[in-house]
């Protein structure tokens, strides 16, 4: 079983400057959040969740349905839809359509679920240029590096540490202060928007009774990247429906507010097919691919299917106190923090990922603030118990297996309990720090049994 | 099997479902209605709009938007969208002011270079100091797009409450338009440290005209 | 009115001195106590580590000890939620435990929303001079909704002073195993705490979750500090 990646977290807790940049970015976001979703503010704030839970709850249940529906409405308005498997059908999808219409450049708007499948790595051997247009995500990609978080990708760098990225990968001279570095980013970008022969999106949600897909985001360059290129291809997992154009009442309400603690996010763009008859501008082509790379998977265990309900706000990172100590890129995956944790052992083997649940010290700040209700500590649990069943199968950590059998028989019977309290208070002192102490005692002092315990002294007490 | 045909089989084996069974109800959506009055619909929209750090004005007639703007067009490239009501308010005979493309590509090139675009507005929701627009003959996607400066000239009938009211106006909106857009203040990122930023992509400034007796 | 003690077993085997001290401040009130000597434990360390089936022996034992109390008062949080919310899927294959356990939710109290909601008092007559800083554990928090009651409780306290961290909702970083898998993040986050409590510039730290100051206390320790944690039971026992 693969464990985790304990110098690599080391090395992210001894580094004051990320600590402080990842602790006061998280800060920050929970702080606007909480303004925003406060009583005065918004009242019905626990009710939306409840709704958005619900509606999540018959989408997934009944996500086939909403599937066909949404296709037929896309069609209907002069899209298409193609179904993938997995990421390598998506590149084959993307490349079949780049040659058929001779295309080199594509211009990309974030999309988690495109990270996810390595999208621009798969289309970059083949002379296809796909650039992120997200200044964030511009900025990473240039690095070659990971998103550190769902909403703020590039949260773990300094503007010194742009400088040098535009410097040798733009050719630009040096530039440190961030208003100029998106001046560049943005001619750049311009440049590329008005070039491209593509654009992909990703999607928050998919409408079923429209076909269409809603995109939110602050920049402006999802909307650029579906109007400026005569093809639009939306890319999304298939869990990201709703059924109704009006249910986006109740998810808008939740989401910007959730993530960043806008009321709604500059730009909302409800997308439905290519131009319509006498529209100037806007693609001529419109594909929704939808993607499963192991959705159907989590829609099995009707306990765990309501990973699937997650609309990617980013509030449970924010809130995480691990993850406000680790940051994003000590997550195995593209998912990291508390969503990250229950989804990355089911899409992926267990044994691979084993630990992940582990790393949780299930405070519940999660749960709390998941806008569509998630029982992201439930489900922590529920991993727990299936890793220790695959361990056991696999004749693995029998050690700890074997000391729970105990605990739970020594627990079972008190008088073995009481006696075994006794000795470990006597002995205590002699034991040196080894194995789970040697843990404990490389943080903290160690706590001593107490002479005498509770049982002794009331027992003492009664006697009087 | 295709791709599609193998996705929704696994999907049914998960749930248990069979083909073309329909789900049990759902409720319906709860829209929830104006939290004020709609005399004070300007007022919020306008408190609300600068507070995104956008400037918004209200001018009695159409007559009076002109002399509003022209401080702010002066010397400048302006391209406006197709809108009557533009025609209306004489933006569009203005000589400064481009319109009426028909083509996509002549279109998108003076956008490209316009210091302001101008456009109509389908709706306004006062509670977010939001702009909304359909894309359509009249209304080009790009006019408030690619201009860094974009200016919306808004009849004060078509400001709403809210989004939900806006989507019970329009339950769907796909049936108007292949493109509508939310737009809730100037484009901004805060991707670098943290810093807020204003016109990454889209416009750094922008402009609502509310005309009171439209 | 009797009331039965469930120590937990960090208090019965490493703070002893908690348990008496509820019983003290129960007994002052009027209450005759009873302590079943067979108790042990909840089950919440197998079950948090994934062996909810090792957890479910420690869980049937405990139904049996406590068969017959009427009120069951535990100075913690993280106990508390365990029995009167987790028992719920420790017992979901087996009805007849999962009807006792149904049963003997509503009668587990944590020591503090005890002394509000069935002894209804705020004052219990305690004096502590120091300043204090309340730690929200963060079962008490979110599975019990536990925050304003401990604060009510301190602010009668005669001589005490209570000032608010800026952290006081964040983690303590015990967790459980999570504290011996991950102590590098476990001791970070206590640490942050930490520096919260001395921006406060308090003596003492106030919890009604001893794993958390047993946590806390570790790592202040360590540190060299000359801060204590004090279980609120034992700050509403001084005089």
């Amino acid at each position: 079983m693969t464990g985790a990646p304990s110098e690599n977290i080391q090395k992210t807790l001894n580094d004051p400057r990320l600590q402080l940049a990842i602790y006061a970015a998280s800060g920050r976001l929970m702080d606007h959040r909480a303004t925003a979703v406060q009583t005065e503010v918004l009242p019905e704030y626990q009710d939306l969740r409840t709704q958005a839970n619900q509606i999540k709850k018959h989408t997934i249940e009944n996500l086939d349905y909403y599937l066909e529906q949404l296709e037929a409405n896309v069609v209907a308005h002069g899209g298409q839809v193609v179904f993938c498997r997995d990421g390598q059908e998506v590149a084959d999808f993307v490349l079949g359509l780049a040659k058929k219409n001779d295309a080199r450049l594509i211009v990309k708007s974030k999309s988690m679920t495109s990270e996810e499948i390595h999208f621009n790595e798969r289309l970059a051997h083949h002379q296809l240029e796909a650039v992120e247009t997200d200044l964030g995500e511009y900025i990473i990609q240039l690095a070659h590096q990971r998103p550190y978080h769902i909403v703020a990708p590039a949260l773990h760098l300094t503007r010194y540490d742009v400088a040098d990225i535009f410097t040798e990968r733009l050719g630009v001279e040096r530039e440190v202060v961030p208003e100029n570095q998106t001046k560049i980013a943005r001619a750049v970008l311009r440049e590329k928007f008005l070039q491209a022969d593509i654009g992909v999106t990703g999607a928050n949600f998919l409408i079923a009774d429209s076909g269409a897909v809603v995109v939110v985001e602050n920049e402006g360059n999802a909307r650029l990247s579906s109007s400026t290129p005569k093809i639009h291809i939306a890319v999304a997992g298939i869990e990201k429906l709703i059924p109704r154009a009006q249910d986006l009442a109740v998810f808008l309400d939740l989401l910007g507010r959730s993530a960043t603690g806008q009321p709604l996010t500059v730009y909302t763009s409800f997308l439905s097919g290519p131009r319509r008859g006498d529209e100037v501008d806007g693609p001529d082509e419109f594909y929704l691919v939808l993607l499963d790379n192991g959705r159907t998977k989590l829609l099995v265990d009707p306990e765990k299917r309501q990973s699937l309900y997650c609309i990617r706000c980013g509030a449970c990172l924010n809130h995480c106190p691990v993850y406000r100590k680790i940051g994003g890129h000590n997550y195995p995956w593209v998912y990291s923090g508390p969503i990250g944790a229950i989804i990355t052992p089911q899409f992926h083997d267990i044994t691979e990922n084993g630990w992940l649940p582990f790393a949780s010290s299930l405070c519940g700040a999660c749960a709390e603030v998941c806008p569509v209700k998630i029982e992201i500590p439930k489900l922590l649990l529920k991993l727990r118990s299936e890793v220790t069943d695959v361990k056991r199968q696999h004749g693995a950590s029998g050690l700890e297996r074997f000391a729970f059998r105990m605990f739970a028989w020594v627990m079972a019977h008190p008088k073995i309990y009481l006696l075994g309290g006794r000795i470990g208070a006597i002995l205590a002192p002699l034991v040196p720090p080894v194995g789970p102490l040697k843990k404990w005692a490389s943080q903290r002092t160690l706590p001593r049994p107490a002479k005498q315990s509770f049982h002794q002294l009331w027992a003492a007490r009664k006697r009087k | 099997m295709t791709s599609r045909d193998q996705i929704l089989a696994d999907i049914r084996t998960a749930l248990g479902r069979t083909a073309g069974q329909r789900p049990a109800p759902l409720t319906a959506p709860l829209l929830r209605g104006p939290r004020f009055d709609r005399d004070l619909y300007i007022q919020t929209f306008v408190q609300r709009f600068e507070k995104l750090a956008g400037k918004a004005f209200a001018v009695p007639d159409a007559a009076a938007v002109l002399p509003q703007l022209s401080p702010l067009l002066d010397g400048k490239r302006v391209v406006a969208s197709h809108a009557p009501f533009l025609d209306t308010c004489g933006i569009t005979a203005l000589p400064q002011v481009q319109s009426g493309f028909s083509g996509r590509d002549a279109l998108r090139d003076a956008c490209a270079a316009a210091d302001i675009g101008i456009t109509s507005a389908d709706y306004a929701l006062a509670e977010t100091g939001t702009l909304v627009m359909l894309s359509s003959r009249q209304e080009a996607r790009l006019v408030s797009l690619l201009p860094p400066v974009h200016v919306a000239i808004v009849p004060r009938s078509r400001i709403l409450a809210n989004l939900d009211e806006l989507l019970t106006l329009l339950p769907k909106p796909a049936e108007q338009s292949s493109s509508m857009v939310l737009i809730t203040g100037p484009s901004r990122t805060a991707d670098i440290e943290q810093i807020l930023i204003r016109g990454v992509h889209g416009p750094g400034e922008i402009y609502a005209v509310i005309v009171e007796n439209a | 009115m009797k009331v039965s003690l469930f120590v937990t077993c960090i208090v019965d085997q490493v703070f002893p001195q908690v348990g008496i001290a509820m019983a003290g401040v129960l007994e002052r009130l009027g209450y005759e106590i009873d302590f079943p000597q067979a108790q042990t434990c909840c089950g919440q360390p197998a079950f948090n580590s994934g062996y909810p089936g090792e957890a479910r022996t420690v869980a049937r034992h405990f139904l049996e000890v406590f068969r017959d109390s009427e009120y069951i008062v535990v100075p913690s949080g993280s106990c508390t939620s365990m029995i009167a919310h987790h028992y719920e899927e420790i017992f979901k294959d087996d009805s007849k435990r999962l009807d006792e356990a149904h049963r003997m939710s509503p009668r587990v109290w944590e020591f503090s929303r005890f002394l509000l909601e069935v002894a209804k008092t705020e004052d219990v007559g305690a004096r502590y001079n120091g300043i204090v800083t309340y730690h929200d554990s963060c079962h008490a928090l979110r599975e019990l909704r536990i925050k304003s009651g401990p604060r009510r409780l301190l602010a009668k306290v005669q001589g005490l002073t209570l000032r608010e961290m800026d952290a006081a909702e964040e983690c303590c970083g015990f967790g459980g195993t999570f504290s011996i898998k991950f102590p590098e993040i476990s001791g970070a986050m206590a640490r942050t705490k930490i520096d919260s409590i001395r921006k406060t510039e308090a003596d003492a730290v106030v919890s009604i979750d001893s794993s958390c100051l047993m946590q806390l206390q570790g790592v202040i320790d360590r540190a060299g500090l000359p801060i204590r944690s004090m279980h609120l039971a034992e700050v509403l026992a001084s005089r």
